[in-house]
């Protein structure tokens, strides 16, 4: 490793620190955001037992757990243009991975409120609430601390899995590495420095998922 | 004040009320005693609308329910008149005790915080737990969870208030504090519907004894009537079980230890069953 690859590698590195913050991090945090609310309404319309709702519900985590994210990224960007709904490469990589963490982490939400004892829903019936009211004030709140392990490692997933985005075009750190190295040739060394960013971004999740842990216990 | 109808209820095949009907007057405390599997747990749940029943009709003072089939707006301003009180707490996990007996006066009353908060101060001082009021039900004792469990359930100051075996999951030495709260209340003049198996608490708490057995009411009277003078052979015997255990001889005990045909003639007849 000569002072030359060391200069280039500085240099690259705040360039991909910079495309990790302005790209990966957004995308991670919308499309886990988005997908949260879709696995949360997921779960309830399960639980609730809404009808028909039930029935779609299961189609959509059937099909989205059992294809693949890039066949179904490559069906948002390359296919649906082909009949007149096109979306940029930002945009496709959130909607395919919201749709993604809601199936997903929908079982997880599901499970975990379920686990709140059935008891403190009669208990909120009692004191008049409606099923929904005992929902926001009382179950989920329970249900996301119980889900709060599992949650955290679907999102240190995603982090990693936004760099699925690169086969549609979004230029995140691993399209930035590759093109950076395709004019110097120094695949290896960025290709190790584009896995560090990723580490270190999910060692900074990693460490807030403990602190908010602790955080959690000292509420209960 | 509270009527209930010929309340029937059957899970799949099994009859588990048969036909129940009970009147409870202002100011009446009654225990609901009987045998697991009598069904007191669900006409209490069933008065509660947590168990729908079959068919069967409630009065509360002057309003009327159908026990099967009831509008979420009636079902509403119900359960702002009475109070239900659980085996098992159910507290709220997530909420301090204040958080608990306020829950119902924010939400669904849209009451202003500070209006519930003195409420709630109020409450909890009453049961004892004034220090305790920012304690998250996991850090209170089941004796102080289940005083937490009843200032909640008098939150919206009910007309009647239901307990389900409120001592029932509680350690023994724990029990005394819940019972001496129930205690303040009856004496206060409170109603109260209370399934139980505290043989004692029966007797020196309530005004009436009702009890069930296999979805009817068998004997239904005064505390004083039930216990010293009770009508019924089953009640008898129910009576006797349930009290003279600890006041047999040892010689007796070891008779019923080693099987009916051996105990002596005062307590055979309770041994056939």
């Amino acid at each position: 490793m000569n002072e030359r690859i060391i200069t280039e590698l500085v240099e690259s590195f705040g360039k991909l620190f910079m495309v990790g913050l302005r790209v990966t991090i957004p995308l991670t945090l919308a499309a886990f955001s988005t997908g949260l609310f879709i696995a949360l309404m997921v779960a309830l319309a399960q639980i609730a037992r809404v009808p028909v709702l039930r029935r779609l519900v299961r189609v959509y985590i059937w099909i989205i757990r059992c294809t693949p994210m890039i066949v179904q990224l490559f069906i948002v960007y390359f296919g649906l243009p082909t009949i007149g709904i096109k979306f940029n490469s930002f945009t496709s990589a959130w909607i395919v991975m919201s749709l993604s963490i809601g199936a997903y982490c929908s079982e997880t939400v599901r499970a975990a409120i379920e686990s709140v004892p059935v008891g403190q829903l009669e208990a909120c019936y009692c004191d008049g609430l409606t099923f929904w009211q005992a929902m926001v004030h009382v179950i989920v709140p329970q249900a996301l601390r119980t889900a709060f392990p599992p949650l955290s490692n679907s999102i240190i997933g995603l982090v990693k899995d936004t760099s699925l985005a690169y086969s549609v075009a979004l230029v995140e750190i691993l399209a930035t590495a590759q093109r950076i190295a395709a004019r110097t040739y120094d695949y290896f060394w960025l290709y190790l420095e584009a896995g560090l960013i990723y580490l270190i971004f999910c060692s900074i999740l990693t460490v807030a998922q403990r602190k908010a842990e602790a955080a959690l216990e000292r509420r209960r | 004040m509270l009527r209930l109808q010929n309340v029937y209820k059957k899970f799949g095949d099994t009859m588990v009320l048969n036909n129940v009907s009970l009147d409870v007057n202002q100011g009446d405390v009654v225990a609901i005693l009987g045998p697991s599997g009598s069904g007191k747990t669900t006409l209490l749940r069933c008065a509660g609308y947590l168990t729908k029943a079959d068919s069967g009709t409630l009065t509360i003072s002057d309003k009327q329910y159908d026990m099967k089939k009831i509008s979420s707006k009636d079902l509403r301003e119900y359960r702002r008149r009475v109070g239900f009180v659980f085996q098992n707490f159910n507290l709220y996990g997530n909420k301090t005790a204040l958080g608990n007996v306020t829950l119902g006066l924010r939400v669904s009353q849209k009451m202003p915080k500070e209006e519930a908060e003195e409420i709630g101060k109020t409450l909890l001082e009453r049961v004892g737990l004034g220090d305790r009021m920012d304690f998250y039900p996991s850090k209170l004792s089941g004796g102080q969870q289940q005083r937490v469990a009843i200032a909640r359930a008098l939150a919206t100051n009910p007309e009647v208030v239901f307990f389900d075996e409120p001592t029932s999951a509680l350690d023994p030495e724990l029990t005394g504090e819940v019972l001496t709260v129930i205690k303040q209340l009856a004496d206060e003049g409170r109603t109260m519907i209370v399934v139980t198996h505290e043989m004692e608490f029966a007797r020196k708490v309530a005004t009436r004894v009702v009890f069930m057995e296999e979805g009817e009411i068998v004997e239904e009277n005064t505390a004083r009537e039930f216990f010293e003078n009770p009508q019924k052979e089953r009640t008898k015997e129910f009576i006797h079980k349930s009290t003279t255990w600890a006041s047999m001889t040892e010689e007796e005990q070891a008779a019923l230890e080693a099987g009916a045909d051996a105990l002596p003639d005062v307590i055979r007849h309770d041994a056939d069953f």
